[in-house]
């Protein structure tokens, strides 16, 4: 810790110095600010379609796994039940392998050995984020499924709705709303994680400002710059996140 | 279907209907053996003490809980056999619930038009008007843009009555309506139901409320431990009861 300090107090002053020049060499000079401007928008697109991906496969999967169970106990043994179980197993798979390996290694194996090297990069990153995401937004949607008393749900069928029409005109209208800070919880976490895309030579932000490290050989700007990108990302969404939180509280009563 | 049936004619047929709760090591007859007719027209109490299965012979009724045994048939149909659609069949039997049970999340127009809609493809418009109309006749006309957390719980009652009703039901099944009610509450919605039973609307209500039992009831059954232990006219149950449980019961709650 002290080592540290004395490192950076020896230094800092040099760097100060010529503070202008750095600035001038890693974002002014050959228009490098640009591999910023780009990488941004990149992270911002993958991050985007990822996040929808990614709660599309999470409804259905958490739709099944609480389907499951909640009715499974209750079924007769036929063609319905024996579909529920393979489906319940195939999602509990999906979720146990991709909340149990890492995110890097999940979108390598999507874009060397799925895809094939596709030239096709930005689709790549969208697929194995979202499909990881999915794996995340599962867990929660399922739990704001779980949260509805089951009283909406008798209401429901006792009009005539059937299993599938309860939950998607009104289960899963309020486990969304329930839900919804934690989703876009999710999406802060994602655009994070998208900083991992420069292992499939996608050039995401966190590469852009590595590829202007590996051009002017400083990494001080550079890296700050990008860190400091994340974290105004990061503490917008945050923001965002606290007002809807507020919003529901208040329109519960 | 429903338009030939006359007054009287039956309209729900229980035969040895039975529910048996599994747990580890337990069993629980909550049903042992029910057999009745319910008629067109009729208002059917039911009574009992906690416990006694008057929710689960109630919820047997449109299926919401499945019967162990026994046979439920509704309007000539077995409802209880595998290749009847049960979502059909639940159109025409309403359901009323102690906690309500409103949509949260749509307005009170919506909740009551929702299932007309999607279901009975009505237009919007028709079911809005029929909504409006219904909404009219429990007071509450100046609330379909309301949501029903900005209602008292007796306004979500009449409201939980009436979107019943929007989808035309041949019965109405009452689970304990009043009970989640404040004292002052419960009288505006046996109010609603004295004036449906009016109608000629059949239903079938499960209460603490024996004012309105001896009043608005066609017949009552007095429920104990899974099995009905007394059935009779309104007079017959609380001025005349044979059993010596319905007796005790009766001391306790009257
Ligand atoms: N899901 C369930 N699992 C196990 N036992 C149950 C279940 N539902 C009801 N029971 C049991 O079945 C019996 C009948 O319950 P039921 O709810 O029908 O009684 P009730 O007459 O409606 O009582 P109350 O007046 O308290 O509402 C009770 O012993 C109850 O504990
Ligand atoms: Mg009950």
């Amino acid at each position: 810790m002290g080592m540290l300090a004395f490192r950076v107090s020896l230094a800092l002053p040099a760097r100060l110095a010529n503070l202008k020049d750095q600035f001038y060499i890693n974002f002014i000079a050959d228009d490098r600010y640009m591999y910023l401007v780009r990488g941004l928008w990149m992270t911002l697109r993958i991050t985007f379609f990822a996040v929808l991906l990614g709660i599309a496969l999470g409804v259905v999967a958490a739709i099944i796994r609480s389907t499951y169970d909640k009715n499974v106990d209750d079924m007769r043994p036929g063609i319905g039940k024996a579909i529920l179980k393979i489906l319940n197993a195939i999602v509990k798979l999906y979720l146990t392998i991709i909340r149990g390996t890492p995110v890097v290694v999940q979108l390598m194996i999507t874009y060397y050995v799925i895809f094939q090297s596709s030239t096709n990069t930005m689709l790549v990153a969208v697929l194995a984020f979202g499909i990881n995401s999915g794996a995340y937004v599962a867990e929660i949607i399922r739990s704001g499924i779980m949260s509805i008393d089951n009283g909406q749900f008798e209401a429901g069928r006792s009009l005539g709705f059937n299993y599938i029409q309860t939950m998607w005109y009104i289960i899963i209208p309020q486990a969304l709303k329930n839900v919804l800070p934690a989703l876009a919880n999710e999406f802060i976490v994602l655009v994070k994680e998208t900083s991992v895309s420069g292992y499939v030579g996608i050039m995401d932000l966190t590469r852009g400002g590595d590829v202007i490290r590996s051009r002017t050989f400083v990494a001080f700007m550079p890296l700050l710059a990008v860190a400091g990108i994340y974290l105004i990302i990061v503490i917008i969404f945050s923001k965002l996140v606290s007002v809807m939180e507020r919003r529901l509280r208040n329109s519960e009563r | 279907m429903s338009a030939d049936l006359e007054k009287n004619d039956v309209i729900i047929s229980v035969k040895n209907l039975a529910k048996h709760y599994k747990n580890k090591k337990t069993e629980i007859h909550a049903l042992d053996g029910i057999t009745t007719d319910i008629r067109r027209g009729e208002v059917l109490v039911i009574i009992g003490p906690s416990g006694s299965g008057k929710s689960t012979f109630l919820r047997s009724l449109n299926l919401l809980e499945r019967p162990t045994e026994g046979t439920i048939t509704f309007e000539g149909v077995d409802i209880t056999a595998p290749e009847t659609d049960i979502n059909k069949l639940r159109q025409k039997m309403g359901m009323v619930f102690q906690h309500f049970n409103l949509f949260p999340h749509l307005t009170i127009m919506d909740n009551m038009t929702l299932a007309p809609r999607k279901l009975l493809n009505m237009s919007r418009e028709d079911a809005e008007a029929k909504a409006l109309e219904l909404l009219a006749r429990v007071g509450l006309q100046d609330r379909a843009d309301a949501y029903p957390s900005q209602l008292s719980g007796g306004q979500k009652q009449r409201i939980a009555i009436v979107r019943a009703l929007c989808m035309s039901p041949d019965v109405l099944l009452f689970d304990e309506p009043t009970s989640a009610l404040d004292p002052e509450m419960v009288g505006e919605v046996l109010d609603v139901m004295k004036a449906l039973a009016k109608t000629g609307m059949t239903m079938a209500v499960v209460t603490h409320e024996m004012g309105f039992a001896k009043e608005v009831g066609t017949r009552v059954i007095f429920m104990d431990e899974g099995v009905i232990v007394e059935e009779g006219t309104p007079n017959e149950i609380f001025d005349n009861p044979k059993n010596e449980r319905l007796q005790a019961f009766l001391a306790k709650v009257l």
